[in-house]
């Protein structure tokens, strides 16, 4: 029986299989971020242990970075504390660091892929969910916590149950003003919040191929909203045309033999996964969230769809989320008053949402009643959109850019959506308070978002 | 080395919402600690505490009514965020077990690194278990991890849960994982200088 991406690559990083028990798989790569790590260096300092493979770490602080003024220090004590931590781990511990200035510096998840630390039949993981980004790359990578962050640190290896496979086909022509993100949402909402919990995802189909490498991430990024362990696309020549000449990138001869064995990961034809399920691109319309998880999304068009009758446990959520959220059943959503719009994160904020966003607005004005926050993933993307005059156009239009980081997507630093105003956020997560406490979130991709913030309400991109 | 887990019997708190979030348990504002101290005051904490800080009364953590070190939840819990913060919190606040229909993967994994117990039970049991809370909130469950199985008190019902022979063995015996993969270090070198 032939064997799926996912297996090739997890049979080649097995250490030992124990006895009924969890997997030691090998690490090749390891993020870091100064939120989830610093009670992981603590344990090797309790322990008296080195970082067993410094080499193949890489941190960056972007959860608690200020999006303005980056060069003066953090104003909140104790996001500026954690940050330093991190830069004192990383010196004492002889790992790489990209720190708050620096031309790399940006979202753990954005710098990985720009610098070739990504690579195709990687393992990787990182203490953030969001790790699943790097699966666009044909890599095995997923979130973790920070006890197992401490384990990759001590022995480069992590103890892991090994998840079940899934495969979801995309298969057709996008309609024009759908996004990778509105696949992702549309694929989220139909499998619910939970719908791939314990499974390792492969996207396939005609769609996904082809996706460029950003729409990829962008799909790969939000598997954990419906739970997956991770996902991932099959390497391919659009793959490995991006990952060649990238500063960690494999070159010359050792590229080549690299792209050699990338082409061997693919699944076989006759591999067999535990579930299989199949979407039409034609289906997918530009897509909204409703309620506080990503599973509660639909069509810009559709009315808030009633909870299902038959799950009574259920209702209570659903009841509660749409409470919290001001909507009600039936309620359309297009036209309703926004007042924020976010562009960024690890979900969103790479070059082409930039692109995408700022096409968009070419010669409108941004609507008075928008605060709108443009956050580039990196000074990497940023550069990009200075070289290629994007903010000129966003400017022209009334939006600045800030400074990278995570922002709003998390709400760690100052960039805090108020009690009781509603965003429109191209971040990943819509949960109760995200954004801020007492905050309302829709989320959306780029063409929405951009939308959105020149009309000033909810605003479907194809009627503009 | 932490405390060894075996059997525990204890009243519940009944938390009857699915899809409880990560970012719920532990909102992302107190996440900015650098050591693993101190989250159980902020457990649940906008659910727990209004915008001033005073408690919540319909909230169930703020109900005298309610206590015990076992907490019961809707289906999919721990979804979202991989933040260890959140199971810091659980077991911070003094949770040992927490009962559920399902968990999300890493959360699943980060309560079992801080031995707190995630029992997997089936939808009958956990809706019945949630009656009998309601019904009598001094009802006890009786948790026993030699023989993985849990048992509603008030009604008999007992299930059967899965977790594996690694892990229980960790909780039995307070082992650790970092001591497990440092005595695989020769193994582990091995797989790299097999991989060159």
């Amino acid at each position: 029986m032939g064997k799926t991406l996912f297996d090739k690559i997890w049979d080649a990083h097995v250490v030992n299989n124990i006895d009924g028990g969890p997997t030691q798989l090998y690490i090749d790569r390891h993020y870091c971020h100064e939120v989830t790590s610093p009670q992981a260096f603590d344990g090797l300092r309790q322990r008296g242990l080195k970082v067993f493979r410094p080499e193949k770490t890489y941190c960056s602080p972007d959860h608690n970075i200020p999006t303005l003024n980056q060069d003066k220090p953090i104003a909140d004590p104790v996001s500026r504390n954690q940050v330093e931590t991190l830069t004192r781990n990383a010196n004492e511990f002889g790992v790489t660091l990209y720190g708050l200035g620096h031309k790399k510096n940006g979202i753990i998840h954005v710098i990985g892929p720009e610098n070739g630390l990504t690579l195709p039949g990687y393992t990787i993981v990182c203490g953030d969910s969001h790790t699943s980004t790097h699966g666009a790359f044909g890599a095995v990578a997923f979130g973790i916590g920070t006890s197992e962050v401490e384990m990759v640190l001590a022995s480069q290896c992590i103890l892991q149950p090994k998840p079940k496979t899934m495969r979801i086909n995309v298969n057709g022509k996008l309609k024009p003003g759908v996004t990778a993100k509105d696949i992702a949402l549309y694929i989220i909402a139909q499998m619910t919040t939970g719908g791939a919990t314990g499974y390792f995802v492969e996207y396939a189909g005609d769609t996904i191929r082809n996706l460029s490498m950003e729409e990829r991430m962008t799909v790969c990024n939000l598997s954990i909203e419906m739970g997956a362990r991770g996902g991932m696309i099959a390497p391919d020549e659009t793959t490995f045309e991006y990952v060649k000449g990238r500063e960690f990138a494999p070159k010359g001869e050792e590229y080549e033999a690299a792209v050699a064995y990338w082409r061997t990961l693919p699944s076989d034809p006759d591999a067999v996964f535990d579930r299989e399920v199949n979407f039409n691109a034609e289906d997918i319309e530009p897509r909204i969230t409703f309620g506080t998880n990503p599973g509660m999304g639909i069509g810009i068009n559709d009315p808030i769809p009633a909870p299902d009758p038959e799950d009574e446990a259920g209702k209570i959520s659903y009841e509660k989320s749409l409470q919290y959220m001001g909507f009600e059943v039936g309620q359309k959503l297009a036209g309703v008053p926004v007042d924020y719009v976010f562009l960024g994160s690890c979900t969103n904020g790479r070059i082409e949402d930039f692109r995408a966003f700022a096409n968009f607005v070419k010669s409108k004005k941004k609507a008075d009643n928008i605060t709108a926050w443009l956050v580039p993933g990196s000074w990497m993307v940023d550069a990009q959109i200075r070289e290629e005059g994007l903010d000129k156009i966003l400017a022209d239009a009334g939006f600045e850019i800030r400074q990278p980081g995570c922002s709003a997507c998390l709400a760690m630093n100052e960039d805090k959506v108020p009690a009781g105003k509603l965003a429109v956020s191209t971040s990943n997560r819509n949960f109760e308070g995200r954004q801020g406490p007492g905050s309302r979130t829709i989320l959306a991709g780029p063409l929405v978002a951009a939308a959105t913030a020149i009309t000033g309400v909810l605003t479907d991109p194809r009627t503009i | 080395m932490k405390e060894k887990f075996t059997t525990i019997t204890s009243t519940c708190v009944p938390l009857p919402m699915e899809n409880v979030d990560t970012d719920q348990i532990i909102p992302a504002r107190f996440l900015k600690a650098t050591s693993r101290e101190g989250f159980g005051d902020n457990l649940f904490r906008d659910w727990r505490y209004d915008k001033e800080g005073n408690p919540i009364k319909d909230f169930v953590l703020n109900d005298p009514t309610y206590g015990g070190c076992i907490l019961v939840a809707g289906k999919n819990f721990g979804s979202g965020s991989s933040r260890e913060h959140a199971a810091w919190a659980i077991a911070d606040y003094g949770f040992r077990v927490v009962v559920s229909s399902f968990f999300a993967d890493i959360h699943k994994n980060n309560e079992l690194n801080n031995f707190v117990l995630p029992v997997v039970v089936s939808e009958e049991f956990l809706a019945e278990l949630f009656d009998t809370i309601a019904a009598n909130p001094k009802a006890e469950v009786k948790v026993d991890l030699p023989s993985q199985t849990i048992t509603n008190l008030s009604t008999g019902k007992s299930e059967n849960f899965d977790i594996n022979p690694y892990k229980k063995q960790c909780l039995a015996e307070g082992l650790d994982d970092i001591e497990f993969l440092l005595s695989k270090k020769a193994d582990i070198e091995a797989w790299e200088a097999n991989k060159k």
